[in-house]
């Protein structure tokens, strides 16, 4: 394989507040090829969001990236100076937000709003602009674009909201686009939609897609590989076929087997006791440690690294070689 | 599971007015508007089966909900629990008697609980409201075992709401459902703000609370893979009506109405079979003007001129209760 787009290394996130120094994403590293999907699953609080607003910095201070790289193409952008910054992001990162009224402007036309962002990105005049936002409407499946084009985001439903907002993202042709939650305040019909939408645009353009969710559906749909995300670490990383049929790590394990089935007997769900820790009461050695059915002697005291299991990568100290000696 | 039934919905019709003010109807020559959120449903739960709908959002579950718990008036129809009719006022009083028999668990715990009131206050409350306990030491006794049945610690009282997480404030929602020693629980989308691994720990609570209580659940829920563990019986609401009732079981493996068939495949695929979904086309109309006739024909693959002009009524195929003129005719 070529150059990952998008590569980040032992990125930490961290939150100084007046008791305490919050440690909200700690050292997770990955990567992206290009049109590949990445899931990224976890509970909330898990640090899914901030990895993803820490890319394309949008970070609300006093966050702040504390430590680690983040390479796109090739380049290095999490010290890049905010004129820079903004250059990439819309243009080259992208990102859907979970909520699609919000990410709208009330008080625009939708043309108007879409018109905007492709001359901010394209070298167009308002004629041409306009031409390709109808375009653009028409590829993410919005019914009559030439006469939708020119309502108020109130007069669309969810499911078209959305539509609207990934035309939006498409418009600055992003070689990265990071969904942040984008079918959750949908209906499942609705959602279907815009997960094959999703899909459709990787396989015709390219995309990467870094696709945020808690829904494990989702990510069986249309990600290539996901990433398990437990109080700001990556816990594990690895094709999705694997880690959803064969699930190496205990918090993996028990996340799958709380997800009530839809085929076979109707058993009772496997519950993981406890939630998940605070920011300012992490436990030491593995975060997962106290709620972990397999804790043993190393777990207590030390993180354990990424481990390759299978194509996997697990951080968990029962896979270690040492251990079985 | 008896074959007692404890709550008798029969033809229930909700209106909600969604006109102008009056001055702009008469400037703008409009007429008023109404807003059908439930079309003439019929349901039958019986004792100690959870009964669950399920559709879209706009499809008028919560409105049902809150009918049966007596949040709102239906418009036309009766509501009947445990033989006695709600809006039967000769019976003022057992009526009220009644009310402590029916509980309702709410979707956001972050909403559905007092800022400021302390824990074992908001559990204790159903306890005084309906004079269950008179003396103030049993009233803390009770509210005490009411938190540990829903796995808190007694002394959790002390605290306020937010000083727990989202799962925990749910199974404080459970514990004041319980006080009052319910039979019949509505819960709207009780698990659809949290997280899947609590989510499972919430409806395994909910599982056990049923067994050992006996109690009775409608059970309202946009998730289907949810539905499925937790129901007996499924209703799929569409615009207002039922399109289809029937055992979980047959419905999932035998959907009969088009629209329940839509519902299904449009689930993500956690198995991975990697079978092609087909896609859905188009969404809920707009309640305020529904289509004619069948009010799923815009977006039925197998609709046809009777499907526009004829409400369909609802028969009995293989113990399923579906309203759909395909089926009756076989065409599906």
């Amino acid at each position: 394989m070529s150059e990952p787009l998008l590569k980040i290394k032992d990125l930490i996130v961290e939150f100084p507040t007046r008791r305490a120094l919050l440690r909200a994403v700690d050292k997770v590293s990955f990567e992206i090829a290009k049109g590949e999907v990445l899931g990224v699953v976890g509970e909330s609080g898990a640090g899914k969001s901030l990895t993803g607003a820490a890319i394309i910095g949008l970070l609300e201070p006093p966050g702040r990236i504390a430590g680690g790289e983040i390479y796109f193409d090739g380049q290095r952008i999490d010290n890049l100076a905010d004129e820079q910054m903004r250059h990439l992001r819309g243009k080259r990162i992208a990102m859907i937000f979970q909520d699609p009224l919000t990410s709208l402007n009330p008080l625009y036309r939708v043309g108007e709003q879409l018109i905007e962002t492709i001359q901010t990105h394209l070298p167009m005049n308002k004629k041409q602009a306009r031409k390709r936002a109808i375009e653009l409407l028409d590829e993410v499946g919005i019914p009559a674009p030439e006469t939708r084009i020119d309502g108020y985001p109130h007069q669309f439903s969810g499911g078209m909201r959305q539509r609207v907002v990934i035309a939006l993202v498409l418009a600055g042709e992003p070689d990265l686009i990071i969904a942040d939650e984008p079918t959750t305040a949908l209906d499942v019909s609705i959602q279907a939609q815009i997960i094959s939408v999703l899909k459709r645009l990787c396989s015709e353009r390219g995309t990467a897609i870094m696709l945020i969710t808690h829904d494990m559906g989702v990510i069986a749909e249309i990600a290539d590989r996901m990433a398990v995300m437990y109080s700001g670490q990556i816990v594990e990383i690895g094709k999705t076929y694997d880690l959803i049929k064969n699930p190496k790590h205990p918090y993996t394990k028990g996340l799958m087997g709380s997800i009530p089935s839809m085929s076979g007997e109707v058993k009772r769900l496997v519950q993981i006791p406890g939630s998940m820790p605070r920011l300012n009461d992490i436990p030491s050695g593995c975060s997962f440690h106290p709620r972990c059915s397999k804790v043993f002697e190393p777990c207590y005291s030390k993180r354990s690294p990424q481990i390759k299991v299978g194509q996997s990568d697990v951080a968990c100290w029962l896979y270690s070689e040492e251990d079985k000696k | 599971m008896s074959d007692t039934i404890l709550v008798k919905v029969e033809n229930l019709d909700r209106l909600f007015d969604v006109s102008k003010p009056l001055l702009n109807r008469i400037i703008e020559h409009e007429k008023r508007q109404f807003l059908r959120a439930v079309d003439n449903l019929s349901i039958e739960i019986k004792q100690g089966e959870t009964f669950a709908l399920v559709g879209e959002s706009g499809s008028g579950k919560s409105t049902v909900a809150k009918m049966v718990v007596g949040l709102l008036e239906p418009t036309k129809g009766r509501i009947e629990i445990d033989n006695l009719d709600l809006s039967d006022k000769n019976k003022v009083k057992e009526l009220r008697q009644m009310r402590s028999e029916i509980q309702m668990i709410f979707q956001d715990p972050f909403a559905s609980l007092n800022p400021r009131w302390r824990v074992e206050k908001i559990v204790s409350e159903p306890i005084i409201a309906f004079n269950l306990e008179s003396e103030n030491e049993a009233i803390i006794k009770r509210t005490g075992e009411l938190l540990s049945l829903v796995g808190l610690a007694p002394s959790d009282g002390r605290k306020f709401p937010h000083e727990f997480s989202g799962g925990q404030r749910q199974r404080i929602c459970i514990a004041r459902a319980l006080a009052s020693n319910p039979k019949f629980i509505v819960c709207d989308e009780p698990t659809s703000a949290l997280d899947v691994s609590v989510q499972a720990q919430i409806l395994n609570l909910m599982r056990d609370l049923q067994d050992k209580f006996g109690l009775t659940f409608l059970f309202i829920s946009h998730d289907l893979s949810v539905v499925r563990h937790m129901a007996n019986r499924i209703g799929v609401m569409y615009l207002g009506r039922l399109v289809e009732v029937a055992d979980t079981k047959s419905l999932f493996k035998n959907p009969r109405h088009p629209y329940t068939r839509m519902l299904l495949d449009a689930i993500p695929d956690l198995e991975m079979s990697g079978k092609e979904r087909k896609p859905i086309e188009g969404e809920i109309p707009n309640p305020i003007n529904p289509p004619t006739g069948c009010t799923f024909h815009p977006r039925c693959p197998l609709a046809n001129e009777r499907c526009k002009r004829e409400i369909p009524a609802s028969f009995n195929i293989d113990g399923n209760e579906v309203t759909c003129h395909a089926v009756e005719e076989g065409r599906s």
